[in-house]
C-alpha cells in the first residue's frame, strides 16, 4: 500500500487576510493573532483529504501530531498514523523540516505540504528532491509552481498519482524576502526545486514512471537552442532546469541551476554571474539571452533571475532574447510575464514571442 | 431528398429541430461567411442507383484487360500470385473491414491478435525480432529504413545499387530529402550484375548510416555476396538494409541469417491482389535490439495480460517510440497503415505453413528457369543478361538490330500475351532489355506460349 | 444493461496464437504442378529451417473467423470517433473494387490493357477537383499523414522554384499530431499558434507568427473542435500576403460538402481522406488513400505520372514527362482498389446525396450536443452552433466525482458503442470528440445520449464499478505499463524470453 506523508503549517495564510505579507518568524504570528486571524492551512487541507478519501484509493496516510495534521485526518474522518512531537501551538520550521526528514525515513511515496512558499523552502532544504511533494495552497505567498491550483486539484492528482501513476517533474520552489515585500518590493529568489507530480493536459494520459516527458521535452528543446546559438556570441543562460537541460547537452555539467551562467563558443564562460559580470562580459560582443518562465505564475523576467536586470536586457535587444519553456509548462502558464524592473521596457517587451517547445518545434504564446 | 444511406429522413430531422431548438439546419452554417459559400450546385451528376452505379463502373472497368485473361509476365516490385478463396472472404469480414485502428484494446483483440501474428510471421520469414504491423508499400519502407538508419547512427550517407528501381529511388530521395541525407549509388558488375565491392568499399565511411541492398535484386538475380557486404557494412558502424520479395524467403536464407539489422520489403505478394499496384504492403522488421527498436517507426502489437495477469490479451505498444522519433529531424509521422492487408498476409503465410510456402517459392524460381531455359533457343534474344542465380524475375534482352523492347512487347500482345516491364528508359546501358516474372500462376503451356510468340516477334512474323 | 460483445476463451487466452494451433504435417492452400526445370539456386543461399505454422483451412478459417467477431466495426456498433468520420461503407463498393477487371490488373501493363483503370482514376480526379474546388489532385499517397508530406514536399518545391528557402510551417495549438511531424519530414520548422477563446485561431497571434520565413499555414476547417473558422478569408490573407501557402487537411471534410470548398476558402494545396469523407473502409488501420488537390501555380509540382487523356487518340495515358515533378512518394498510382470505393460512393451519392451527407452530419452532432446539455458533468467550452462534430469536456465530471473522460470511454464499450476519442484536442482538459456521422439514426443517438447519463449517475454512486470498465467486452483492461516495460513483440521474441 502506499504511503502519503502530511504536513500541515497552521499558521500558513493567516498573515493574509490581516494584511500582513507572510508568517515567518514568531514575532509575526502573534502579531497576526493579535489582529484576530484565524488558521487557513486546516480548512483546505480537510477538504483535499476528504477529495483523496472519495477516490477510493487505497493510501497509508502519515501525519504529524495535532494542527500539523493530525487533527485534519480527523476532520475528514481519515485513520492516520502519527508520528513526531510538537509543542501545539507553539510549531516553526524546524517541526516541518523534521517531519518532512521522518516521513522520508518510513519511505512515503508522497508529501503533501498545506502552506505556502516558506513552508515549501523548509521541506526542499530538509530533504530536497528525495521525495515527491505536491503543495495545498493555503499560504499568502504562492509563487512556487508546485502548488496545486485548489485543493480540490491538489486531492485529484494526489489520488491519481498514488492510483494510476503520474510522471514527476521538478518545479521551482521560490521564496519572497518578506521584509522587502513588506516595503513594497518584491524580490524573489529561487530556493531550489521540488518533484512535483504532473497531470499532461497536452498529451494522453501516460504511465511513464518517473520523470518522464518533461526531461525528454527538455533535451529536445536544448538540442534545438543548440542548433540556434551561434560562434562568438555571449549566450546569457537564466536559471531553472530546462535551461540546465542546454548546458547538459553541451557537455557542460557545473552550470549553476539558481544562477545565471554565461556561454561563449559553447563552453562555459562564468558561473553565478551578477549583473555587473553581465555587463562587462556583453561589452562590444554579441549577446543573446536564454531563459525560461520561472514560478507558478510564469515570469520570463523579475523573480529568480533578478540579475537579468533592465541594462542587460537593453543591451542584448528584445530579438535576442530566446524563451525556452516544455508544454507542460506552458499548460499551467498560458500567457507569460515580465517585470524586469522599468515598467517602459516591460511595454516593449509585452505582445507574442516564439517559445521553443521542442525540437523544431516554437510556440507563439502572449506575454502581458 | 432521400438517400438510402441516411436515416434520418426530413421528418425525423424536423423532430430533431424541434427537440433541440434550432431554428433549421441553414442555421447551423450561418457562420461560414456568404462571400465564400458555394451557390450552386457541385457540378456532379445526379445520385444513381445501386443497378445503375454498377453498370456504370463495371462498364469502365470492362476497358481493362486483367492477367488472369491472358498470359502476362510483368512484376517489377509487384508480383501477381493466386489468393486463396478464404483469404479472400475472411478479410472481407465486416468486423475486420469496418473496423478503426485498434485504440480500445478491448474491444479489439480480433484485429490486435491478427497484427500480432503478422508481425510474428515476418519475423520467422526474416529471421528478425521485431515487424511493425504495416507501411505503405515497398518503397515507403526503404524511405523511412534510411531516416531509421540515420536516427540510429547520427549520420547522413545511405548507399544503395544502382539497379534499384526507380520508383523506390524516386520515394528514398524524397523522404531523404526532409533531413537532407546523402543518397549514394554504388554500381554493379556488368557480366554479373553482382554490387561492385571495390566500389562500395569506396564509399564507405563514418558518414555512412546504413546500406541497401535487394536480394533477389530489382533485376531478379540474387546477390551472392551478401556476407561480404555485411561484414563490410558492419566495420564502419553502419547498419545493414535489406529489402526482399517475401515468397522468396520461403527458399531463400533469411536476411538475419547473412546479417541484415533491417529488412523492408513488398507484402502484397502474401495474399493481396496486385490490383493496379494498390494497396500495397511495406514489411519492415529490424533486430531486436533496444537502440532498434526505439526508433522503429509504425505501429507495434505488443503482447500483455488483463491488468489481473488472468488472460493474455494484445495492444498497441511502445507509443512512446514516437517521442524518441519526433526529436529528431528524421522523423516519421506514420499513422494509419495497410493493417487489413496485413491481415491478409497473416492468413495467407499460415495458411502456406513451411512446406507450402518453399514448394511455392520453388515453383515460381523453376518456372523462371524453365522460362529462361526455353527463350535462350530463339535467335535475337538474350536471357538473363546476368550470369547469376535467379529467383522468379529475369531479365531478357532483344539483340535483333533495329527491334526496340516496345516494338517486341507489342508484337507479343498482339499476339495476346503480355511481356515484361521494358527497363531501358531506366538503365539504359542494359539496351533493349524487359523485366519477366514467373509465379504459380503460370502454366508450361503459357511459357511455351510466351515462347512461341517471342520467336514469331524476333522472326518478325508477329 | 445487458449489452456483451462476442466472446471466445481458452485457458489464459481468448484464442491461440496460431503457432500454438500448428500441427506438424497439416497445410492450408494446395498449389499447382510446377513446370518441369530446377532452379540453379546455390546451396549457400538456400535456407535451412522455417518456422511458420502448420494448420489446415478449415483450422484457418475458425481462427479467424473466431477473431474476427472479437472486434468492434462500424457495421456492428456505434462509433464516434471524432475526425474520422466513421460512416457507413456502402458494399457496393467492395463489391466493385473486388470484381477482376479491378484486383487483377498489373499497375506495368500496357496502356491499351488498363484503358478503365486509367479513365476510373481520370474521372476521380475530377470528381475530387470539383468537390474541392482545386483544379487538379494527385491520387498517390496512401493514407492521410502520406498526403500531409506530400502536401509539404509540394510547399518546399513551390518555395524553391521561387528561390526562396522558407523555413517555417505554422500550425494550430489543435492540429492532429501527423501535422508537426508530417512538417518536420519535410524538413520544415514548426510555429504553433494559439486558439483563442472562441475556439478558433488566435489571429492576432498568427500576425506575429507569420514573416518572409513562412512556408505555410497547415489547417484544418472546420477544426479539431468541430467548429468553422469564420475568419478563414482573413487568415488566407494572412498567409498570401507573405507569400505562404495555404494547406488544407481534409480529415473534417465531412462538415462542409456542398456548402463550402477548401479552393474557395483560399486554400492552395486541398488534402482528403477517402476512408473518412468518402467512406472507403477503415481495414482496422488502413488501406486508406489520402489524395492531395492543388491549384493552378503547383500543378507543375505533383508526383508522376499524371493520368491525362489524349483527345485526339481518344484515350487515357500516364504523364511521366513533368519536369518539375518532384517525383513519386509511393511506388506505382495509389491504392487502386480504395479508388474505385470512393468513386463509387461518389456516384451513389450525387450532388444532392453530398450535401444530404454535411447537413445530416452536422445536424446529428449539434443534435447531440444540445441534447448532453441536461447530462450533468459534460460541458462544451465554445459557444454556437459545431459542425460535424463536438468536443466535451468530462472536467466537471472528474472535479465532482474523480471519474475521467477515459473511464468515460471505457464504460461507453460496455453499452455497445465504440469509444469517442478522448484527451483529443489537447486543448479542451477531458476531452471527449464526438462525431456521429449522418448514417446513424436518431434512436442510436438517443440510446449514445442515454449511456452518457447513465455513466453520468455511476461516476456519481458508483464510481468504482465504473472505473472497472470495460466488463462487457471480450476482454478487460490490459496491463498497457507491462507491454511497455517489458516489451513482446513477436511469437519469436515469446519463445526467447520464456527460454530464459
Amino acid at each position: 500500500m502506499k504511503k502519503l506523508g502530511l504536513i500541515v503549517n497552521p499558521i500558513a495564510g493567516m498573515g493574509g487576510r490581516v494584511g500582513l505579507k507572510g508568517t515567518n518568524g514568531a514575532g509575526i504570528v502573534a502579531k497576526a493573532l493579535e489582529l484576530g486571524a484565524t488558521p487557513v492551512s486546516p480548512a483546505k487541507t480537510v477538504e483535499v483529504l476528504r477529495v483523496l478519501k472519495k477516490s477510493g484509493v487505497e493510501f497509508e496516510l502519515i501525519t504529524y501530531p495535532a494542527e500539523m495534521g493530525e487533527s485534519e485526518a480527523a476532520g475528514a474522518e481519515l485513520k492516520a498514523r502519527v508520528i513526531g512531537n510538537i509543542t501545539s501551538r507553539k510549531t516553526t520550521a524546524d517541526d516541518t523540516k523534521r517531519a518532512a526528514k521522518e516521513m522520508l525515513e518510513l519511505e512515503a511515496d508522497l508529501i503533501l505540504v498545506a502552506g505556502g512558499d516558506g513552508t515549501m523552502s523548509d521541506v526542499i532544504e530538509a530533504i530536497g528532491t528525495r521525495a515527491p511533494l505536491l503543495g495545498i495552497p493555503t499560504g499568502v505567498k504562492l509563487h512556487s509552481a508546485v502548488f496545486a491550483n485548489t485543493p480540490e486539484v491538489a486531492g485529484q492528482v494526489a489520488a491519481r498519482f498514488l492510483g494510476e501513476g503520474l510522471p514527476l517533474r521538478e518545479a521551482e520552489v521560490m521564496d519572497i524576502d518578506e521584509d522587502a515585500y513588506r516595503e513594497n518590493r518584491l524580490v524573489a529568489k529561487l530556493r531550489g526545486y521540488a518533484l512535483v507530480p504532473y497531470e499532461p493536459v497536452m498529451m494522453q494520459t501516460t504511465k511513464e514512471g518517473s520523470v518522464g516527458f518533461e526531461l525528454a521535452d527538455q533535451k529536445a528543446i536544448a538540442r534545438w537552442t543548440i542548433e540556434l546559438m551561434e560562434r562568438g556570441r555571449v549566450h546569457i543562460l537564466g536559471p531553472g532546469t530546462t535551461t540546465r537541460a542546454v548546458a547538459e547537452e553541451l557537455g557542460i555539467y557545473d552550470s549553476t541551476l539558481l544562477g545565471v551562467d554565461l556561454i561563449y563558443d559553447f563552453k562555459l564562460l562564468a558561473r553565478d554571474v551578477n549583473e555587473r559580470q553581465i555587463l562587462e562580459a556583453i561589452e562590444g560582443k554579441p549577446a543573446s539571452i536564454i531563459v525560461s518562465p520561472i514560478g507558478r505564475q510564469g515570469f520570463i523576467f523579475g523573480r529568480g533571475n533578478q540579475q537579468l536586470g533592465p541594462a542587460v536586457v537593453r543591451k542584448v535587444g528584445k530579438k535576442n532574447i530566446m524563451v525556452l519553456a516544455t508544454p507542460h509548462k506552458l499548460s499551467l502558464t498560458p500567457t507569460l510575464k515580465v517585470d524586469t524592473g522599468d515598467p517602459e521596457l516591460d511595454d516593449e517587451l509585452r505582445g507574442y514571442i516564439p517559445v521553443i517547445v521542442g525540437y523544431l518545434q516554437t510556440r507563439i504564446v502572449k506575454v502581458i | 431528398m432521400l438517400h438510402h444511406y441516411i436515416p434520418n429522413v426530413r421528418e425525423i430531422k424536423e423532430q430533431m429541430l424541434r427537440e433541440t431548438g434550432i431554428a433549421s439546419i441553414d442555421e447551423l452554417f450561418a457562420d461560414i461567411p456568404q462571400k465564400i459559400r458555394l451557390k450552386r450546385k457541385l457540378n456532379l451528376p445526379a445520385a444513381m442507383s445501386e443497378l445503375e452505379v454498377k453498370r456504370h463502373v463495371r462498364a469502365i472497368l470492362s476497358k481493362n484487360k486483367p492477367f488472369t485473361q491472358m498470359p502476362s509476365f510483368l512484376g517489377g516490385g509487384i508480383w501477381p500470385h493466386h489468393v486463396p478463396a478464404h483469404v479472400q472472404s475472411l478479410i472481407q469480414r465486416a468486423e475486420f473491414l469496418t473496423s478503426y485502428t485498434p485504440y480500445q484494446p478491448e474491444a479489439s483483440q480480433g484485429i490486435l491478435q491478427a497484427l500480432f501474428e503478422y508481425q510474428s510471421l515476418i519475423c520467422e520469414l526474416t529471421g528478425l525480432e521485431v515487424a511493425n504491423a504495416s507501411m505503405y508499400d515497398w518503397a515507403t519502407a526503404l524511405g523511412e529504413a534510411a531516416l531509421m538508419c540515420a536516427r540510429v547512427t547520427g549520420r547522413r550517407k545511405v548507399i544503395v545499387p544502382e539497379l534499384i528501381s526507380w520508383e523506390r529511388l524516386s520515394v528514398l530521395r524524397n523522404y531523404a530529402s526532409g533531413p537532407a541525407l546523402k543518397i549514394v549509388e554504388v554500381g554493379y558488375d556488368s557480366r554479373t550484375g553482382q554490387l561492385n565491392l571495390d566500389q562500395l568499399h569506396r564509399e564507405l565511411d563514418e558518414d555512412t548510416a546504413g546500406v541497401y541492398i535487394e536480394n533477389p535484386s530489382y533485376l531478379g538475380f540474387l546477390e551472392t555476396q551478401v556476407d561480404e557486404i555485411a561484414e563490410a557494412t558492419h566495420l564502419v558502424g553502419a547498419q545493414f538494409v535489406v529489402g526482399v520479395n517475401p515468397i522468396s524467403l520461403g527458399l531463400l536464407k533469411a536476411p538475419r541469417d547473412y546479417g541484415a539489422d533491417i529488412v523492408v520489403g513488398e507484402g502484397q505478394p502474401l495474399g493481396n491482389q496486385v490490383s493496379f499496384g494498390g494497396p500495397a504492403l511495406g514489411i519492415f522488421a529490424c533486430r531486436g535490439e533496444e537502440k532498434l527498436i526505439r526508433q522503429l517507426p509504425g505501429r507495434l502489437i505488443g503482447m500483455t495480460t488483463t491488468l489481473d495477469g488472468k488472460l493474455r490479451g494484445f495492444t498497441m505498444t511502445l507509443q512512446t517510440r514516437e517521442q524518441h522519433i519526433r526529436r529528431e529531424r528524421a522523423t516519421s509521422n506514420i499513422c494509419s497503415n495497410e493493417a487489413l492487408c496485413a491481415v491478409a498476409a497473416a492468413i495467407y503465410l499460415t495458411s502456406l505453413g513451411p512446406r507450402g510456402l518453399r514448394e511455392l517459392a520453388e515453383t515460381c524460381a523453376a518456372n523462371a528457369s524453365y522460362a529462361m531455359k526455353r527463350l535462350k533457343t530463339v535467335r535475337g534474344l538474350e536471357t538473363p543478361i546476368f550470369s547469376s542465380p535467379h529467383f522468379n524475375e529475369f531479365t531478357l534482352r532483344c539483340t535483333k538490330p533495329k527491334l526496340t523492347i516496345e516494338k517486341f512487347n507489342a508484337r507479343l500482345l498482339r499476339q495476346g500475351v503480355h511481356g515484361g516491364k521494358p527497363i531501358r528508359s531506366e538503365f539504359p546501358k542494359l539496351g533493349e532489355t524487359a523485366l519477366l516474372c514467373t509465379t504459380e500462376l503460370h502454366t508450361r503451356e503459357e511459357i511455351d506460349r510466351l515462347v512461341e510468340a517471342a520467336a514469331r516477334a524476333v522472326g518478325g512474323k508477329a | 444493461m445487458t449489452y456483451r460483445q462476442a466472446r471466445w476463451a481458452r485457458e489464459g487466452c481468448l484464442e491461440p496464437l496460431v503457432f500454438e494451433l500448428s500441427r506438424a504435417g497439416r497445410k492450408g492452400i494446395s498449389l499447382p504442378p510446377k513446370a518441369p526445370a530446377r532452379a540453379k539456386i546455390p546451396e549457400k543461399l538456400i535456407r535451412r529451417s522455417l518456422e511458420l505454422p502448420e494448420l489446415s483451412e478449415p483450422e484457418v478459417v475458425r481462427h479467424y473467423t473466431r477473431l474476427s467477431q472479437m472486434n468492434y466495426g462500424v457495421d456492428l456498433v456505434f462509433y464516434p470517433i471524432g475526425s474520422c468520420t466513421m460512416k457507413y461503407n456502402p458494399k457496393i463498393c467492395d463489391e466493385l473494387a473486388n470484381i477482376e477487371e479491378a484486383s487483377c490488373i498489373h499497375p506495368y501493363q500496357a496502356e491499351e490493357t488498363v484503358q478503365g483503370a486509367l479513365e476510373l482514376m481520370h474521372r476521380l480526379e475530377r470528381q475530387l477537383a470539383e468537390i474541392a474546388g482545386v483544379s487538379r489532385v494527385c491520387l498517390q499517397p496512401s493514407a492521410g499523414a502520406h498526403g500531409e508530406l506530400l502536401g509539404m514536399l509540394l510547399v518546399r518545391a513551390y518555395h524553391k522554384s521561387k528561390g526562396e528557402a522558407r523555413t517555417q510551417v505554422i500550425i494550430p495549438d489543435s492540429a492532429h499530431g501527423t501535422n508537426f511531424a508530417s512538417a518536420a519530414m519535410a524538413g520544415f520548422n514548426v510555429v504553433i499558434i494559439p486558439s483563442n477563446n472562441r475556439g478558433r485561431v488566435d489571429l492576432e497571434a498568427l500576425r506575429n507568427a507569420v514573416s518572409e520565413k513562412t512556408a505555410a499555414l497547415m489547417l484544418t476547417n472546420p477544426n479539431t473542435l468541430g467548429l468553422f473558422e469564420d475568419e478563414i478569408s482573413e487568415i488566407a490573407r494572412t498567409i498570401h500576403e507573405v507569400g505562404g501557402l495555404l494547406y488544407y487537411d481534409g480529415a473534417n471534410m465531412n462538415g462542409i460538402l456542398g456548402k463550402v470548398r477548401p479552393g474557395d476558402m483560399g486554400f492552395d494545396i486541398v488534402h482528403f481522406n477517402l476512408h473518412k469523407t468518402f467512406s472507403t473502409p477503415h481495414g482496422g488501420g488502413g488501406p486508406g488513400a489520402g489524395p492531395v488537390g492543388v491549384v493552378r501555380k503547383l500543378e507543375d509540382f505533383l508526383p508522376v505520372p499524371v493520368v491525362e487523356y489524349d483527345r485526339k487518340r481518344k484515350r487515357y495515358y500516364l504523364d511521366y514527362d513533368r519536369p518539375s515533378s518532384i517525383g513519386k512518394i509511393r511506388s506505382f498510382y495509389g491504392n487502386f482498389s480504395v479508388l474505385v470505393k470512393a468513386y463509387t460512393y461518389i456516384l451513389m451519392m450525387g450532388e444532392n446525396g453530398l450535401e444530404e451527407v454535411a447537413e445530416t452530419a452536422v445536424m446529428n452532432a449539434n443534435y447531440v450536443m444540445r441534447k448532453m446539455e441536461d447530462v450533468r458533468g459534460f460541458e462544451v467550452k465554445f459557444d454556437g452552433p459545431c459542425k460535424h462534430e463536438v468536443v466535451f469536456s468530462a472536467e466537471p465530471l472528474k472535479r465532482e466525482t474523480g471519474v475521467t473522460a477515459r473511464d468515460v470511454a471505457k464504460r461507453l464499450l460496455d453499452h455497445g458503442m465504440h469509444a469517442p476519442t478522448y484527451y483529443f484536442p489537447p486543448i479542451v482538459p477531458e476531452a471527449l470528440m464526438v462525431e456521429p456521422t449522418e448514417t446513424e439514426t436518431k434512436e442510436e443517438l438517443d440510446r449514445f445520449i442515454a449511456a452518457m447519463r447513465e455513466i453520468a449517475e455511476e461516476a456519481r454512486s458508483n464510481p468504482d464499478k465504473l472505473r472497472a470498465a470495460p466488463t462487457a467486452t471480450a476482454i478487460g483492461r490490459l496491463d498497457e505499463v507491462k507491454a511497455s516495460r517489458e516489451p513482446i513483440l513477436s511469437w519469436k521474441m515469446y519463445r526467447e524470453l520464456a527460454k530464459g
